[in-house]
């Protein structure tokens, strides 16, 4: 009992180590649940075994008639085709994890610890997002470097792709930058929504579903709704140079992606104020 | 460590005082008013009992301290600060909230590192806590598995992870076994002697009774009293009168005939043999009438004992035209005529089978 009986500390002392400590605590809060082990290592084994299976199907069918486009596309868009199928799938493990990161927060109740902590609320929002966004930015790096290099390597006695063709690296660095913002993009809608089951419902359906469905829909303005939506448009800084029909350059594309989150993210914070929690 | 080498004799810390004060404090959910224009102060060195029935407000109002939820109108301040603007508030207020607040998969040790990490408080404070609540041994297990009790600890541990001068309270006795509410007793009244502010929110009235030195009680989120415990049992009016006579008939008409009430005539018989009367309990009239009115009539009595009523009773007397889920019926008729049997209101643990002493 002899930790009771020490006088209680003074609030009031200078504050200068609030935000290294800020983002120290969130480390703690997201590395120590299994959700977020299991998410990453989901993303990368479904992101590299993806693109192992596509890498030896295609080298193995390389002379085959069926194959033509693939060889025209990893002529033209060789970033494509190699991370398209790989990240496209893993990306999902990314939106569930940040669903979680945020939502958990709420269905557990630790929100209550965590404003109570930080009851101003939004350095505590953005600590976690910016702990959230270079965890991703690692795992991703590693992942997307990972797949490129061994699909390149499958493929070597086909077609040499490397790092220093035109548009390749961009479209590399770029891709891992998607994930990252992808990861985001979920945190946001889970801060909006609360609700685990919902907001990756949300994300999912954002992702996968709305934008074939729109891209079904004839005429020059589904065709601009459907460009400008945030995996859409995002997913455009994988590629490695323009593609006809595309409304968006690369770049544009991805910063269209940056404002839909960062639009989401304002929505997020402004109701994490705003709401009893 | 800097952490400790700010702290100063109690008097000597500037900012926050340990005063806590609501003020005016308003707090509606739709169009129900949870807190209603609620003002009162919690001073240093005591613990405050904080009670009213279930959904009174208490939980809100806790909630509404610590900046967790947003009042509409007045306002909570911790030694004049609001609770948003205090630097590291965990080692300003040490707050033990009614719902779950701890992920279940993080383990223990995890959950109080981060939080003590956000005010820059040394890990060691950590593994002081886990001792000091008893929780060492499953530091590092996931809190989905631990008991009620265990989860309570764990608040408590979190409550008290910044060595604050404030604690809130809500309900800390839920889950824990009599050892466990005797621990959290021994606590909480340590820390009162120590000059800390103690505001803790129960529905044990035996509990508070011997526990808190001062009380707030609130009613449909209004204050009903702000007082010591002593007096607000004192200013209750439902005094009783223990009489034990071998003549009762005769007495018991007198009695009603004054206007007094008779209740539990198969009430308690604490004291006597086999061959000793039962007694009965009148409310309504102060001992010396009863006694002048048997003397009048040359009635014997065995015993005379005027009672004051127990926290529970005074409770429950005051709390009667307020009760948010209680039966309402009895509110009617207002506190002044509820019968009570002594009987029924001394073996009642806990409000709602005082309750039903009540409607009797």
């Amino acid at each position: 009992m002899t930790a009771v009986t020490e006088t209680p500390a003074d609030a009031s002392a200078p504050t200068h180590d609030t935000w290294p400590g800020l983002l120290r605590a969130e480390w703690t809060k997201i590395r120590s649940v299994r959700s977020t082990v299991w998410s990453l290592i989901a993303f990368m084994i479904v992101a590299i075994g993806f693109s192992l299976i596509l890498a030896f199907v295609i080298s193995n069918v390389w002379n085959q008639p069926g194959n033509h486009p693939n060889q025209v596309s990893l002529r033209t868009d060789p970033t494509s085709v190699i991370y398209g199928p790989g990240l496209g799938f893993g990306q999902l493990a990314l939106c569930v994890l940040g669903v979680i990161v945020m939502t958990s927060e709420y269905t557990t109740g630790a929100i209550r610890s965590s404003l109570l902590a930080v009851p101003r609320r939004l350095p505590m929002l953005a600590a976690k997002a910016i702990v959230f966004a270079v965890l991703e930015l690692v795992v991703a790096a590693i992942t997307v470097f990972a797949v490129f290099f061994i699909v390149t390597t499958i493929l070597h006695s086909h077609i040499v792709i490397t790092l220093g063709q035109p548009g390749i690296l961009r479209a590399t660095i770029g891709g891992i930058c998607y994930l990252a913002v992808l990861g985001l993009f979920a945190m946001a809608v889970g801060g909006l929504i609360r609700h685990t089951a919902g907001a990756i419902a949300t994300v999912i359906g954002l992702v996968l579903v709305v934008p074939p469905l729109i891209g079904l829909i004839p005429g020059t303005i589904a065709n601009h709704i459907h460009g400008y939506l945030p995996t859409v448009a995002g997913q455009l800084i994988g590629q490695t140079t323009q593609q006809p029909g595309d409304l968006l350059s690369p770049w544009q594309g991805f910063g269209v992606f940056c404002l839909w989150t960062v639009v989401l993210f304002a929505a997020s914070a402004w109701l994490l104020v705003r709401r009893d929690a | 460590m800097r952490y400790y080498a700010s702290a100063g004799i109690l008097g000597g810390v500037s900012v926050p005082s340990g005063l806590i004060e609501a003020r005016e404090l308003t707090k509606r959910f739709g169009d129900k008013v949870a807190v209603n224009s609620l003002s009162f102060t919690v001073e240093p060195g005591k613990v405050t009992g904080f009670l009213g029935p279930n959904g009174a407000g208490k939980s809100t109002t806790m909630r509404l301290i610590c900046g967790l939820d947003r009042p509409n109108a007045g306002s909570a301040t911790i030694g004049g600060v609001r609770y948003q603007d205090l630097k590291r508030p965990l080692t300003a207020v040490g707050a033990l909230l009614e719902a779950r607040a701890v992920h279940p998969g993080r383990s223990a040790r995890n959950h109080l590192l981060f939080l003590a990490q956000t005010q820059g408080i040394p890990p060691r404070r950590v593994d002081e806590v886990l001792d000091l609540v008893g929780l060492h041994d499953v530091a590092r297990k996931r809190p989905g598995g631990f008991s009620l009790g265990m989860g309570q600890r764990l608040g408590i541990a979190a409550a008290m992870l910044g060595n604050p001068r404030v604690l809130l309270l809500d309900e800390p006795g839920n889950g824990l076994d009599p050892e466990g509410i005797r621990w959290v007793r021994t606590l909480m009244r340590q820390l009162a002697a120590e000059g800390r502010t103690v505001f803790v929110s129960s529905h044990l009235m035996s509990e508070m009774a011997v526990t808190a030195d001062h009380l707030v009680v609130i009613g449909r989120g209004s204050l009903i009293a702000d007082c010591s415990t002593g007096d607000f049992v004192q200013r209750s009016s439902e005094r009783s009168v223990l009489v034990r006579t071998p003549d009762r008939e005769q007495l018991r008409e007198l009695i009603t005939s004054e206007g007094g009430t008779v209740t539990g005539d198969d009430g308690p018989d604490e004291t006597g043999g086999d061959d000793a009367v039962p007694a009965f309990v009148v409310t309504g009239l102060p001992a010396p009438r009863i006694g002048e009115l048997a003397a009048s009539a040359r009635i014997v009595l065995h015993e005379l004992t005027p009672r004051l009523p127990s926290l529970e009773e005074a409770f429950m007397e005051m709390t009667a035209g307020s009760l948010e889920y209680g039966d309402r019926s009895q509110s009617a008729t207002g506190p002044a005529t509820s019968a009570k049997s002594a009987g029924s209101a001394k073996s009642a643990g806990s409000a709602e089978s005082a309750e039903e002493g009540n409607v009797r």
